[in-house]
């Protein structure tokens, strides 16, 4: 059953991944962060949603633009920062970066950092829980321009050939860097040939964090009464660059986009619904838990020259 | 296990089928996947009827999709389970390079250990009747350039038997290299389960006078190439590495030390590749060692048995190189030498 869309835990987690990067940006220039980062800002809506229809047992695969659906799942803050300062309590002992981001107590898997690198993985996952008869669902999070690549559509073949329990959440902001989807494949094909594939696939384009929990919650039911894969496309936009922190060099039709998109903000939508006290509360929550996470990274170490060595093999 | 009569006299093909056999029965994590897994010939024989003792899910066909399929088998591992993908030519894992490399050689690396990608990826290398240019290819360096990759290439019955048993249980991605021409190979093999250790060799013939290392198919033109050089009077000591990734240096530097001579013959292209990686260890480690090495001619392999045979180093050419390194008459000539295993050869596959 679909459990009620709770607004304050939405705004909760949108305003912690929202300032989370703004910190981001804030610190980047003191080359702290020793890692490329590739900002969410704009997108975070899909992830909030489609977290909060997710259960524990469910598992995360994600990619390198990967911090919303981190922070989304409610993973460990701390060892983000730490991670993200290349710090020895960080995500991966500092190993792995904003790209690489995992915490296993959330089923957050490993990031990869190449386009579509991961789904197949997701895919086999989702093979496992079949194979295991065990609960839970596979999330797999992409972009548009993983659906450029060829081991995208292997995967969805594959995923609708088993019946498996998979989810696929493609969130589009049409960019892949600066080649706009229009430059890389006729009009969006995207449901068209997912469903072609055998994965029953939507376009939501609401920009609202509730779509996308609603779009995400009749998914779930649906697999938990009879496993299949989906696909939901998430319409979104990317406020900053590919990579780093900067704005992006706009065309009129970024402009326009961006615009469109930043007064649209859910984050500002959902606060419109919530109390003066509960805002405030929130709000001095998210700046505790930011600062004692970069503090926590800023007060770690840096891992030890033998850890070079360690866990190549196993 | 060490009891000769618990041991059967099995061939290659089926030791490796019996290991699967047995692995799958021993974890039930373990399963089999790959083109034709569970087809009327099973995969040479190696994985022939394992679905109908163990069921669909465990043993099943596969979409081509290479690239796909192979981080499917490295997801379903980080779930858990032990996969086997099973290749029908080492040429086909080009097309899963990004998966192997950039997911399977680095998720422990990049997670500090948290998970880790017990795969196995068992790959036949081709040769003889017309195989060509994309059909024959041994690309084990590729692999062994890669940390976070073992790579394996046995040449006996009871090393594919135990290597492969090895591999499964590993934690660790594993490239299992099986030619194609050693299949039909029949030794010794304990019945029951066992494992090689990674990272170990074997001297097959002690020898003084020069050391042979050969690899995979080639191991067995090697102890060709030692029955020739007896007739010129030379003992010829042949080491089997078995394992390429990581290599047992210490048996090939022991083993020099006393010869003072070292010829690799490589399955495979000499530049970059396994040759060159045991001479630069010697090279560093050890004093005055005359080395020298053999491997596929430089181009790509040619499809017509008028060309073939000169592409691959052979019995002869191996014992001639051999014998002047030792110093021998350079105008020698060993007769010819039969390989069985390539005449008998028949195709279409």
């Amino acid at each position: 059953m679909k459990k009620k869309f709770d607004i304050e835990k939405a705004y909760y987690l949108f305003l912690l991944i929202r300032r989370s990067e703004e910190k981001i940006i804030d610190l980047y220039n003191t080359d702290k962060i020793k890692s490329p980062v590739h900002l969410s800002i704009g997108q975070e809506a899909i992830a909030v949603g489609v977290s909060m229809a997710l259960s524990a047992d469910d598992v995360i695969f994600s990619n390198y633009r990967g911090h919303a659906h981190y922070i989304a799942r409610e993973s460990n803050l701390d060892k983000m920062w730490a991670e993200l300062y290349g710090k020895s309590r960080g995500s991966s002992r500092g190993k792995g970066g904003s790209m690489h981001l995992n915490d296993w107590n959330k089923k957050f898997m490993p990031t990869s950092a190449i386009v579509s690198t991961a789904v197949p993985e997701a895919v086999g996952y989702a093979y496992a829980l079949k194979y295991k008869n065990k609960n839970g669902i596979v999330l797999c999070y992409h972009g548009d321009g993983a659906t450029d690549e060829g081991v995208f559509w292997e995967s969805l073949n594959f995923a609708s050939l088993h019946s498996l329990p998979i989810i696929f959440v493609c969130e589009n902001n049409q960019y892949a860097i600066y080649s706009h989807q229009n430059t890389r494949a006729l009009d969006d094909p995207i449901v068209d040939r997912a469903n072609a594939f055998g994965v029953k696939a939507k376009k939501i384009d609401g920009l609202t964090t509730e779509d996308f929990y609603n779009a995400t919650s009749e998914c779930v039911n649906k697999i938990n009464e009879n496993p299949n894969p989906y696909l939901i496309e998430c319409m979104t936009t990317r406020w900053r660059d590919h990579v780093g922190v900067t704005d992006p060099e706009l065309s009129e039709q970024q402009k326009d986009s961006i615009r469109i998109a930043i007064d649209n903000d859910d984050l500002k939508n959902l606060e419109k619904k919530l109390t003066k006290d509960t805002i405030i509360k929130i709000k001095k929550r998210v700046e505790f838990e930011i600062e004692k996470a970069v503090n926590f990274a800023e007060t770690s170490e840096f891992p030890d020259k033998p850890e070079l060595y360690d866990n190549v093999y196993g | 296990m060490d009891n000769i009569l618990d041991n059967k006299i099995i061939n290659y093909g089926e030791a490796i089928h019996e290991a699967t056999f047995q692995e799958m029965a021993n974890d039930d994590n373990v399963f089999v996947f790959g083109l034709g897994v569970d087809d009327p010939k099973g995969h040479y024989g190696t994985t022939k009827d394992l679905h109908k003792v163990y069921g669909k899910m465990r043993s099943f066909d596969t979409p081509l999709s290479e690239d796909g399929m192979t981080g499917i088998g490295i997801g379903a591992a980080l779930a858990g389970l032990r996969p086997i993908y099973v290749h029908q030519r080492m040429d086909f894992l080009l097309l899963c390079m990004n998966q192997l490399v950039n997911m399977a050689a680095k998720i422990r690396y990049i997670s500090s250990g948290e998970h880790s990608v017990p795969i196995v990826i068992r790959v036949a290398v081709g040769r003889s009747w017309g195989q060509g240019a994309q059909h024959s290819q041994a690309l084990q360096s590729y692999f062994m350039h890669i940390p976070g990759i073992k790579v394996i290439a046995p040449t006996t019955p009871h090393d594919a038997k135990g290597g492969l048993i090895a591999s499964i249980r590993d934690n660790n991605p594993v490239i299992f290299i099986e030619h194609r021409m050693l299949h039909k190979n029949a030794g010794y093999v304990p019945s029951e389960a066992y494992e090689i250790e990674f990272g170990k060799g074997r001297v097959l013939k002690e020898g003084n006078d020069i050391t042979i290392v050969g690899v995979s198919h080639t191991v067995e033109d090697s102890l060709r190439a030692a029955d020739l050089l007896k007739d010129v009077g030379v003992n010829a000591e042949v080491i089997d590495p078995i394992s390429l990734s990581p290599i047992d240096y210490e048996i090939i530097r022991k083993s020099v030390m006393k010869t003072n001579k070292l010829l690799v013959v490589d399955n495979g292209w000499t530049t970059c590749g396994f040759s060159s990686e045991v001479i630069a260890d010697i090279a560093i480690k050890c004093e005055n060692i005359k080395c020298e090495r053999l491997g596929f001619s430089d181009t790509p392999c040619p499809t017509t048995p008028g060309l073939e045979k000169y592409f691959y180093p052979n019995p002869s050419s191996i014992a001639i190189t051999a014998n002047k390194m030792c110093g021998g008459n350079i105008e020698w000539s060993p007769p010819e030498v039969t390989q069985h295993e390539i005449i008998s050869f028949k195709g279409p596959f």
